[in-house]
């Protein structure tokens, strides 16, 4: 038996072309630093999600209907009448939230480690790239149940454009294809949703672990393995502190997919909605163009950059600079090769000023999400009685604005005029298991 | 540096709960919760036959089969046709309630809802508020109010049961308009207060399995799954273990 | 650098139990979306038993109802037609209705029902699926010299008797399937439900 599946192996692989040189060059003598901690299972964790979701959305597509008049009621179809299709529909529900959780734990090790620098800038725009492209894949899957909230938040959304001067108004009702929210806004969100954009976003998954892959991946001690001592235990020609890719990472990785795995499940059968976080209690309403949810919020994870929308006020007439904000932390993401200058990558060397603001971001960013989802709004009358709610809301809100703005000035002075005291990176790894 | 890593876990996640807890607040803190179990069978059927009873008159669970409901809360076929469906529906049909929407829209102003949803949409506490908070009020068209959603234009279905609350008014002060205190009991129903909370839990309990039949069985899937990962995932740990002993 | 020795047994013991354990995973992870397929409650509940009314089903007449969307002819049939039946036993496939998958066991017999007048069949050609002409007359047709009345299928030339037994040499080649089915009364008939279901 065995045999006979060595032989069939042989006689496959014979005849694939380039099936075993890149299962080799990717797989077993690509060689990844040995000292990947914690940090580095999000990026096999993001494949795992992906998958979940092209298969489950696969699934959902078989009982959905793409009709302004049915979606929703195809929803609770699925999640009632067909077998199974409510563990199919929670699995997708879960995913979508689990996807930006380990998205936002794989660009944050990016930044940590430095792994956005030269020679990997084009590793991280492809990254930037996939994280714009989920985010509309994000948006766009959230209105399909067409549920209350699914329906307020394209509108909210889509009238983003509408701050764009001249063409605003137009555009608005171009990406709607009617007045409001429509059954051509569904219709056409679904095709991008399930086929445009999954597209686009394995191509560009591709693309980004082939760019990795070329220049070689980084480490928690930021050194540049590829280039430094040679000769393993494997290869006398490759890097010292490098191991085959597989067998060793895809058996740590399995760990991590164990542990990811179990969370995952814990939330699919004990919590899917996750307390109004993952699935909100105001879509459970059927949509109503008459009938504003009374706590109106984008999704968890759209949350900070809703709020940077939101805490930025109108000047001039045009609300456009709330949007140009918003959109402009992620472009300020995008940039981070540029605007970093110094030569230092990991966090474990470079000078106290990074790892400040490196927290003053982090901060900043999770107060925001609290910011736009509503939390602060409630805590401040809580915390302080007397205080006046908007005012205290948008003072705060505001502060948390100009930090997660301040990492990027402060990143580039900081670096640009040489105030960094960095330390010395060694040239081996320090820390593995 | 290990333990660093693990610690900023642990602030990020217990952040997360935080906010978490925060949003579970939401609507009201103030409101005595619940306490129902979906997976109290008893008090599912009571529920049930509250809700067959009371609500179904105006309010359909559109998307609740007869059929379904009876094998969830294990009610057998025949009881299910004569107990509870009054409106001659097929057994593998959903409970739609036969009021016909024009007087509706006559009588209350609008057509009451669809409530197979209504426990995920407005939660659970929400519901068993709303049932234990109506008070007679003349200003209002069909003479009663609530204190939960003031001015619902639903009257207390429950009145025979619970008899009549009205509402007790603090007075005036000034800068303040009077407000209602507290709701009093002006004429005892069937029911002692004590039956009553029971009996709205019930119904309470029966409207949360409409909103998610699945809720029965996912979390008695989940319990072999978990187990299943854990299992997996510390196999996978000693596989990774016995291969890293080659790396040094 | 690693002096010990590895220890391939262990090695290839937990390779191949993660392996198993894992794939146990993948399959019981696979099954609801195999079962996902399965007819829904909705389509169940449509496809319940159906009862229809016969008396106004004329001797000789046929009548078509839909039950789980199949088309369920019900035919009267007349004391001639029903004479016609044992003398083409020579020409059928299967005379005796010996394939059990065709029709339930109180059903097994030479008129293929309950009652003898009555016919109860889903009117679906065993061949590929189509739905048969009714053809009652016995009289010579241009597909047989010799018809004695049945059911002729216009897609492939199949032909039947008017017990849904279906002739040798044509493409079809079972006899056609008669539903559980039982009589409410003498004027109703439940479609899916077996009378013994039905107590």
């Amino acid at each position: 038996m065995a045999k006979a599946m060595a032989r069939l192996g042989n006689w496959f692989t014979e005849r694939a072309p380039g099936l075993m040189p890149m299962y080799r060059a990717h797989m077993t003598e690509y060689y990844a630093p040995k000292n990947f901690n914690l940090w580095y299972y999000f990026g096999s964790l993001a494949i795992l999600v992906l998958v979940n979701q092209i298969v489950t959305g696969i699934f959902l597509t078989m009982n959905y209907k793409t009709s302004a008049l049915e979606a929703f009621n195809s929803v609770e179809y699925i999640m009632r009448d067909v077998e199974w299709g409510w563990l199919i529909r929670y699995m997708h529900s879960t995913g979508a939230s689990l996807f930006f959780v380990v998205v936002f734990l794989h660009m944050f090790r990016g930044i940590m480690y430095g792994s956005f620098k030269r020679p990997r800038e084009l590793v991280w725009i492809l990254g930037m790239l996939i994280f714009l492209v989920l985010m509309a894949e994000a948006f766009m899957g959230y209105v399909l149940p067409w549920g209350n909230m699914s329906f307020w938040g394209a509108k909210v959304i889509i009238s983003l454009f509408g701050t764009i001067p001249y063409i605003g108004h137009a555009l608005v009702e171009w990406i709607m294809g009617d007045f409001l929210p429509a059954d051509a806004t569904l219709n056409r969100f679904f095709a991008l949703h399930v086929i445009a954009l999954p597209l686009v976003l394995l191509l560009l998954v591709v693309l980004h672990i082939a760019a990795l892959h070329e220049v070689g991946s980084n480490n928690p001690d930021g050194n540049d393995v590829k280039h430094g001592p040679k000769g393993n235990r494997w290869d006398a020609n490759k890097p010292a502190d490098g191991i085959p890719f597989h067998p060793y990472y895809t058996v740590k990785d399995l760990v991590g997919v164990g542990f990811f795995l179990m969370i995952a499940a814990f939330i699919i059968f004990f919590a899917p909605t996750f307390g109004g976080w993952f699935l909100e209690h105001d879509n459970f309403t059927p949509a109503n163009n008459l009938v504003t949810p009374s706590h109106i919020k984008p999704s968890w994870y759209f949350t900070p950059f809703y709020a940077i929308l939101r805490m930025i006020p109108s000047y001039f007439g045009t609300a456009i600079w709330g949007v140009l904000g918003m959109f402009g932390a992620i472009l300020l993401l995008a940039l981070l090769p540029w605007l970093d200058r110094g030569e230092v990558r990991s966090v474990r060397y470079r000078g106290l000023g990074f790892r400040i603001a490196l927290g003053v971001l982090v901060v900043s960013f999770l107060a925001l999400g609290m910011v736009g989802a509503g939390v602060t709004a409630e805590l401040i009358p809580e915390w302080f009685p007397s205080a006046d709610v908007t005012t205290w809301e948008n003072a705060f809100g505001r502060l948390m604005v100009l930090g997660y703005f301040g990492f990027f000035i402060f990143l580039w002075v900081y670096t640009h005029f040489g105030f960094e005291k960095t330390k010395p990176v060694p040239e081996r790894v320090t820390t593995h298991d | 540096m290990t333990k660093r890593y693990f610690s900023s876990i642990a602030l990020a996640f217990g952040l997360l709960v935080g906010s978490v807890s925060a949003l579970a607040n939401e609507g009201g803190a103030e409101l005595p919760t619940a306490g129902t179990n979906v997976s109290d069978k008893a008090s599912l059927q009571r529920g049930a036959k509250l809700f067959f009873n009371y609500c179904v008159g105006c309010h359909s669970l559109k998307y609740v089969r007869y059929s379904r409901m009876a094998s969830d809360l294990g009610l057998s076929e025949d009881e299910v046709m004569n107990n509870l469906n009054f409106t001659g529906a097929k057994f593998g049909e959903p409970v739609i309630s036969h009021m016909p929407a024009e007087s509706a829209k006559s009588w209350f102003g609008k057509d009451p809802p669809d409530l197979s949803l209504e426990a995920r949409a407005k939660g659970v506490d929400w519901i068993y508020n709303y049932l234990n908070s109506f008070y007679l009020d003349p200003t209002r068209p069909v003479g009663w109010n609530n204190t939960v959603f003031p001015n619902a234009s639903m009257p207390n279905p429950l009145w025979e049961l619970q008899g009549i609350q009205v509402a007790v008014h603090s007075e005036a002060t000034p800068g303040h308009d009077a407000s209602i205190e507290k709701l009093e009991l002006s004429q005892p129903g069937r029911m002692t207060p004590e039956q009553f909370r029971g009996a709205t839990r019930d119904l309470t309990t029966f409207l949360e399995y409409a909103a998610e039949p699945a809720a029965l069985e996912r979390q008695s899937i989940g319990v072999w799954v978990l187990l299943f990962l854990a299992g997996f995932t510390f196999l996978a740990y000693l596989l990774k273990h016995e291969y890293w002993k080659d790396v040094h | 650098m690693a002096n010990e020795v590895v220890d391939h047994g262990r090695r290839r013991f937990l390779t191949a139990t993660t392996a198993v354990v894992g794939g146990v995973g993948v399959v019981a992870a696979v099954v609801p979306f195999i079962k996902s397929w399965e007819p829904s409650a909705r389509a169940k509940a449509a496809g319940a038993p159906v009862t229809v009314d016969i008396s106004a089903i004329e001797a000789g007449q046929k009548v078509t109802f839909a039950w789980r969307s199949l088309p369920v002819f019900v035919v009267n049939r007349t004391k001639d037609q029903l004479a016609q039946l044992p003398g083409l036993e020579p020409r059928l496939l299967d005379p005796k209705s010996t394939d059990p998958d065709q029709q339930p066991k109180y059903a097994q017999n030479e008129v293929r029902s309950l009652k003898p007048e009555w016919l109860v069949v889903i009117g679906l050609c065993t061949h590929l699926g189509c739905v048969p002409d009714f053809v009652p007359d016995i009289k010579p047709e241009p597909f047989d010299a010799n018809w004695k009345g049945g059911f002729y299928c216009p897609c492939h030339k199949s032909r039947y008797d008017l017990a849904g037994r279906v002739f040798s040499g044509v493409p079809a080649p079972k006899n056609l399937p008669v539903p559980p089915y039982h009589f409410v009364d003498d004027t109703h008939i439940q479609i899916g439900v077996d009378p013994q279901e039905a107590g």
